[in-house]
């Protein structure tokens, strides 16, 4: 195996930034206390998490009693779902979201909950005109993503935020891949509640915070101690907290150093490279062929004529971390349902691959991977062609 | 990782496969780990008293892959889940209700050894640079300069033999494919792997069917049909004797298999064997046990190895199911590409649907689906 690696899966999980792992490293053992606690330990705990809260408010535009703490995307897609919804109340989402967001409609579809899945344009854009359409007089809840986990694309927020006050829902959005990537602001978009992940943004796994704008009558899914002004029972992950609040810091500062106009350079330059070779073709384009608003760092191509799992391990043993689909269930890989959504044709979307670059991406690893696909795609197609369409 | 030597190794996370990449990984192969997701255990779980949660020890359960992956990593080999699902259920578990509910009783495991195990496998291991497969099955293969073919034996532990369920393979296959556990035994197997350090060392075998949960293969049906929004067709009718004396009705020809005596539903004074289903008239015919026997067997879908095709008379032991010790047949070609066979003395219960493999001494000749 090559000795060094190119990873260009940052949309599946980001490294800690050393920064990060600074910070959090006094919390591990010298200031270990327990923020609920009286003591000066405790003391020290809580003032680190008040930082850390005056910080995500900043990143969030919000005020800090609006952050939030808790374990990440899934627990944010499920208290906003689980904490708003009761049977007969009425949720509007799309058929590109996540899985913490699909599977939890769909359990509370069997409770009784009514629920609409709007289907994106080809382009991968969710039309807000489709939203409104979806509107019912009991629709209490809409729920959509900021950036698509797999194509990258950003969606309407603002718009849609609109249609949610005039119709007096809720609007929660789910801004896990959209964290970090794009700025964010939640009075702008006018959401009642907003989901992000540490680990999608170079802070640990097993973090994220949550913005509830305040009054929003939000359950908390864990029930105990009065943690989080009772919002989310269980003691604080201060380490975690604090680096959170750290890479958001430093994804405040990328945001507006250009660190992701030279990412959107890079993701341009290796899609360019990727789309000269005959039978490929970029996933999320309107109508002209040209791509809509993304994410800088993301990127989602087709490959005719191959399996884009094949693909994935042959890159993966040259030395190139990529994906196709989303990673999930066991490590295997099903037809990416954000593609088929978009209207897709299975066999496209089995063979398209999604790379995702780390905002500390270099054009040496552009062109490292602008080396190694067109060779293994050739492999791959002089292998077996046709065979290799229908494996999977 | 482009090199010749390198191996794709089939891992189902027992304990024959973990060891076939214990032994080569340790030779210095350059090895590859995959694991054909086939089956969803889950999927039909808790329906028709299918049971909720897998049993250990089962294709494709998570807890396979889960101990196929540690494997992998306590060798320090690339391991991947290749999913394999849809054309799984397409060209095994499907043909299987197929032919379950014409009344034939039919082998998946020999339908997923043509279709996915060799064929899908070797397309998606030179798709990822190995020239080669790796299994764990109990057979051997070599080549044979004299007549330029590649022969599959019965390997060491005769006990293990899984060349009944290898039959359909291609001398393609044959010549891109390693078994190398063809000439250990078991307990060999699990002292090697014991000594590689492998944890599951002890792990029971898998004996099942993989997409059966529990065995019960009308559950299976049931659960199923049900699943696909389909019904399980009427074909219900009548309990016969071989002289045509109707002895009762039966609900379902899809509830029997040639030879079964329990479960018929009717009083007999001598034990009664399913002799024959007839799946156009639904009629069942039952007789004595020395009524199953019979001298002669048709075949189709033939597959050959150690001859090129079969021209004339042959000499061979024929096996008719997996634990049947294969009897002494005089093999000759029959209409449209069958095989005819005429035993020696006449065999018990040759199912239709079921393979017969011929096998000449060691050797594999061939095989195909009883008619």
């Amino acid at each position: 195996m090559p000795h060094t690696r190119v990873y260009m899966d940052a949309n599946a999980t980001t490294p800690l930034l050393p920064d990060v792992v600074e910070a959090m490293h006094p919390y591990w053992m010298e200031h270990f206390g327990n923020a609920s606690s009286v003591h000066m330990e405790g003391q020290r705990a809580r003032t680190a998490i008040d930082r850390a809260r005056e910080t995500i408010a900043a990143f969030f535009n919000c005020h800090d009693a609006e952050v939030v703490f808790n374990s990440g995307g899934t627990e944010g897609d499920n208290t906003a779902l689980f904490g708003l919804l009761r049977p007969a109340d009425h949720l509007i989402t799309t058929a590109i979201e996540h899985s913490a967001v699909l599977q939890t409609a769909r359990v509370l579809a069997e409770r009784g909950v009514e629920v609409t899945a709007v289907d994106p344009l080809p382009s991968g854009l969710i039309d807000p005109a489709e939203i409104r359409r979806a509107l019912r007089p009991n629709t209490r809840l809409i729920s959509v993503m900021l950036a698509n986990n797999e194509t990258g694309v950003l969606q309407p927020v603002e718009e849609i935020g609109r249609i949610a006050a005039e119709a007096g829902a809720f609007f929660h959005i789910d801004a896990v891949q959209g964290a970090g990537k794009v700025r964010i602001d939640v009075r702008r978009i006018g959401c009642h509640l907003l989901s992000i992940s540490g680990h999608k943004m170079h802070a640990p796994k097993g973090v994220g915070a949550q913005f509830v704008r305040r009054g929003t009558p939000v359950n908390s899914l864990l029930v105990g101690g009065s943690h989080e002004r009772r919002r989310r029972a269980g003691t604080e992950n201060v380490a975690g907290i604090v680096g959170l609040a750290k890479a958001a810091e430093l994804a405040m500062h990328s945001l507006e150093d250009g660190t992701m106009d030279r990412v959107a350079g890079l993701r341009d330059r290796l899609e360019w490279g990727i789309l000269g070779l005959p039978g490929t073709g970029l996933n999320g384009v309107d109508e002209a062929g040209k791509p809509v608003p993304r994410a800088a760092n993301t990127t989602n191509i087709w490959f005719d004529q191959l399996e884009g799992e094949a693909l994935v391990i042959a890159l993966d043993l040259k030395g190139v971390a990529v994906s196709g689909g989303s990673a999930c269930h066991s490590g295997a890989t099903e037809p990416s349902h954000v593609l088929l959504a978009m209207g897709l044709e299975k066999k496209l979307a089995r063979s398209s691959l999604r790379f995702s670059l780390l905002k500390t991406a270099t054009d040496a690893d552009v062109d490292r991977v602008l080396r190694v696909v067109p060779e293994a795609v050739e492999h791959l197609r002089a292998i077996a062609p046709v065979a290799a369409g229908t494996l999977g | 990782m482009q090199s010749k030597n390198t191996i794709a190794v089939a891992m189902s996370g027992g304990v024959d496969s973990s060891t076939v990449a214990a032994i080569l990984a340790r030779e210095g192969d350059h090895v590859v780990g995959l694991t054909l997701q086939l089956w969803d255990q889950t999927r039909l779980a808790g329906k028709h008293g299918i049971p909720e949660a897998p049993k250990a020890g089962r294709c494709c359960s998570l807890d396979d892959v889960y101990d196929a992956r540690r494997v992998a990593m306590h060798l320090g080999i690339p391991y991947y889940v290749v999913k394999q699902e849809e054309r799984f259920e397409q060209d095994v578990v499907r043909p299987f209700v197929r032919e379950y509910l014409a009344g034939r009783t039919p082998i998946p495991c020999s339908l997923c050894n043509n279709h996915l195990k060799f064929d899908q496998l070797l397309k998606t291991a030179r798709s990822i640079g190995a020239s080669r497969i790796a299994t764990g099955h109990y057979a051997i293969n070599e080549y044979d300069e004299r007549r330029g073919r590649w022969i599959l034996k019965r390997p060491a532990d005769l006990a293990k033999d899984q060349t009944y369920f290898l039959f359909g393979l291609t001398q393609e296959q044959l010549a891109h494919t390693l078994f190398p556990l063809g000439r250990l035994t078991k307990p060999e197997v699990r002292e090697q792997a014991r000594q590689h350090g492998l944890a599951l060392a002890e792990k029971p075998d898998s004996q099942e069917i993989c997409f059966i949960p529990g065995g019960d293969y009308k559950q299976f049906l049931t659960a199923y049909l049900e699943e696909q929004g389909e019904t399980m067709p009427e074909t219900a009718g009548e309990l016969v004797t071989s002289s045509g004396e109707v002895l009762g009705r039966h609900e379902s020809i899809s509830g029997f298999t040639v030879g079964q005596r329990k479960g018929l539903g009717v009083a007999s004074p001598s034990p009664l064997y399913v002799l024959q289903i007839d799946p156009a008239t639904n009629r069942v015919t039952v007789g004595a046990d020395a009524e199953l026997a019979t001298q002669t067997l048709r075949a189709r879908d033939l597959n050959w190895i150690s001859i090129p095709t079969l021209t004339g008379p042959m000499r061979v032991k024929i096996k008719i199911r997996h634990r049947h010790e294969p009897a002494w047949a005089t093999l000759e070609p029959g209409a449209d590409g069958e095989a005819v066979a005429t035993f020696d003395e006449p065999q018990r219960a040759v199912t239709p649907g079921q393979s017969a493999v011929f096998y000449e001494g060691d050797e594999v000749v061939g095989g195909g689906w009883i008619i």
